[in-house]
């Protein structure tokens, strides 16, 4: 681990700042990523099926959010290096322990009398040892309580959300000074313009793009900055989530319907300038074009950013697989490379998903003397 | 599609929504009202200075114009008032000289009939003397003449004889 950190320090002597960042925070991202911290263990197994394994099961783990937060684990000591987050469950009353109750997932949780056990990242309603029941198909039968625990991603959105904040409140104290934006605000400031130049106006127009700029502002920077944090070695895994991803597009499908004005109901229900029949035959495929849009922005954000984890993970998880320094260079270059190209998906979903929503804004506040 | 749906964490999305809204809101108003009103504001006060700025172009341009003009125009005057200004010297000097010939004519006529006069008086005068002169001789004459008697009657017989008695 630490002999990576010090051949790959000399390649960023660049003069640009910005590459500069870019190449730390993905070597960083590559050094200290949890991952890593397996490759004495792999190295002394020698089993590639154990590691293949153990791999397969580490992305996993990695993809599905977590009860507590987990930095790494030193496997020779098998101790888990984590800290614990709070459980907040309802089952006949609300119920609130901190994880560390079921010492990653060892044990089982006694609350009030009632007995809880972690199952691959559920939660599960279990007697005193904590058996787990499958059906036929290998599904758990144990109830479960409804969980609002907060787990490593809402932990993970809560950090977000404060930084972001304070981020951009800076932004906008920075104006109560001067009219030109001043320490981080010169790096923002481009973001809030960008947003409303090249997304809010083009797709909105000039006469409604207003209304939804807090939207679409809170809706890109929220998304840019937690697919980032999707980057770090903390192993976060946010939009990565289906119901985060189904949250948002959720938001985007109800402000799109409110704001939906006539002629867009009309182009769903009574297609104008197509004959009767057509009309006839539009209206449900137009109506499930109404249901289909934000569910294709929640399945994109959350497939593209699962992917990048996926392969992302799986090429550092090679580097352990081949025992062959010249095998481990190439991996290493082409997952520093990956690196690179996601940090560019972490911004191109964010774009994509403030684009389309911004353009479904338009649609839904298009008046008729502006098509056709 | 069901491992989507098994997936689906009802506690991870009440907490997004909510705190994706709890965001939105403080966003709203800590952050991008004063960005956006700042920007418009500082966007409008760039359109209006540079609108003014152009505008002070063009009013420099324009003054820079009549500037040349006025310049133009002032040279102009001096030429035409230089002109004037000849002219006018030459017609004086025009005027002054006839004037001296008029008077000098005027001089010189007056003069001329002056001597005529004078030259008239002077004929007179030795008209005069002429006759003073004939009669003192002819007094002479006579009182030598009349102091012989012959001679008396001889004259006044030689005189008789030149008179025609017509």
């Amino acid at each position: 681990m630490c002999t990576l950190a010090a051949n790959f320090k000399t390649p960023y002597s660049s003069r640009s700042m910005r590459l500069k960042i870019v190449f730390s925070f993905v070597l960083f991202a590559l050094i200290f990523n949890p991952f890593t911290a397996k490759s004495e263990h792999g190295q002394e197994a020698g089993d590639s099926t154990d590691i293949r394994a153990e791999i397969k099961a580490d992305i996993l783990h990695h993809l599905q959010d977590a009860h507590d937060f987990h930095l790494f684990t030193d496997e020779t000591t098998g101790t888990h290096y984590s800290f614990p987050l709070p459980i907040i469950l309802w089952d006949g009353g609300l119920k609130v322990f901190m994880s560390s109750k079921f010492h990653h997932g060892e044990e089982v949780a006694e609350v009030d009398g009632s007995f809880y056990a972690l199952h691959h990242n559920h939660i599960y309603k279990t007697d005193a040892e904590g058996t787990i029941n499958y059906d036929d198909n290998d599904h758990v039968t144990n109830a479960h309580p409804l969980d609002f625990s907060i787990t490593k991603s809402v932990f993970s959105v809560m950090i977000v959300s404060i930084i972001i904040f304070l981020l951009f409140k800076a932004l906008g104290d920075g104006y109560k000074k001067s009219a030109v934006p001043r320490g981080v605000g010169k790096f923002l400031e481009p973001l809030v313009l960008f947003v409303r130049d090249e997304i809010a106006i083009p797709n909105i127009g000039e006469k409604h793009y207003q209304r939804y700029m807090s939207y679409l502002l809170t809706v890109f920077v929220f998304i840019w900055f937690i697919n980032l944090t999707g980057l770090t070695p903390l192993g976060i895994n946010v939009t990565g989530n289906i119901a985060v991803t189904f949250a948002l597009a959720l938001m985007t499908f109800i402000i799109t319907q409110v704001s939906g004005k006539g002629y867009y109901w009309k182009h769903i229900f009574w297609m104008p300038g197509v004959p009767v029949p057509m009309k006839i035959i539009l209206a449900p495929i137009e109506l499930l074009g109404v249901i289909i849009k934000p569910f294709a922005l929640m399945i994109r954000l959350y497939a593209n950013i699962s992917a990048g984890h996926i392969v992302l993970m799986s090429l550092i998880g090679l580097l352990f697989i081949f025992n062959n320094w010249f095998a481990r260079g190439a991996f290493l270059g082409l997952t520093l490379f990956l690196s690179i190209i996601e940090l560019l998906v972490a911004f191109l979903q964010a774009y994509i998903f403030t684009m389309l929503t911004a353009l479904y804004f338009g649609f839904a506040v298009e008046e008729h003397d502006e098509h056709h | 599609m069901e491992k989507l749906i098994s997936e689906f964490s009802v506690g991870l999305f009440f907490w997004q929504t909510l705190l994706f809204l709890a965001l939105l809101f403080l966003l709203r108003k800590y952050a991008w009202k004063p960005t956006l009103m700042a920007v418009n504001r500082r966007e409008k006060g760039i359109e209006e200075a540079l609108e003014s700025a152009e505008l002070a172009r063009k009013e420099l341009k324009k003054l820079q114009s009549s500037n040349s003009e006025l310049i133009q125009e002032a040279r102009d005057e001096r030429e035409q008032l230089l002109k004037e200004a000849k002219a006018m010297k030459n017609e004086i000097i025009a005027e002054a000289k006839t004037k001296a010939q008029e008077e000098a004519n005027k001089v010189l006529t007056s003069a001329r009939e002056e001597i005529k006069i004078e030259k008239s008086k002077a004929i007179e005068e030795l008209k005069t003397q002429v006759a003073d002169f004939s009669f003192q001789i002819a007094e002479k004459l006579l009182a030598e003449k009349l102091s012989d008697k012959d001679k008396q009657s001889d004259t006044v017989k030689s005189a008789l004889n030149e008179i025609n008695f017509n």
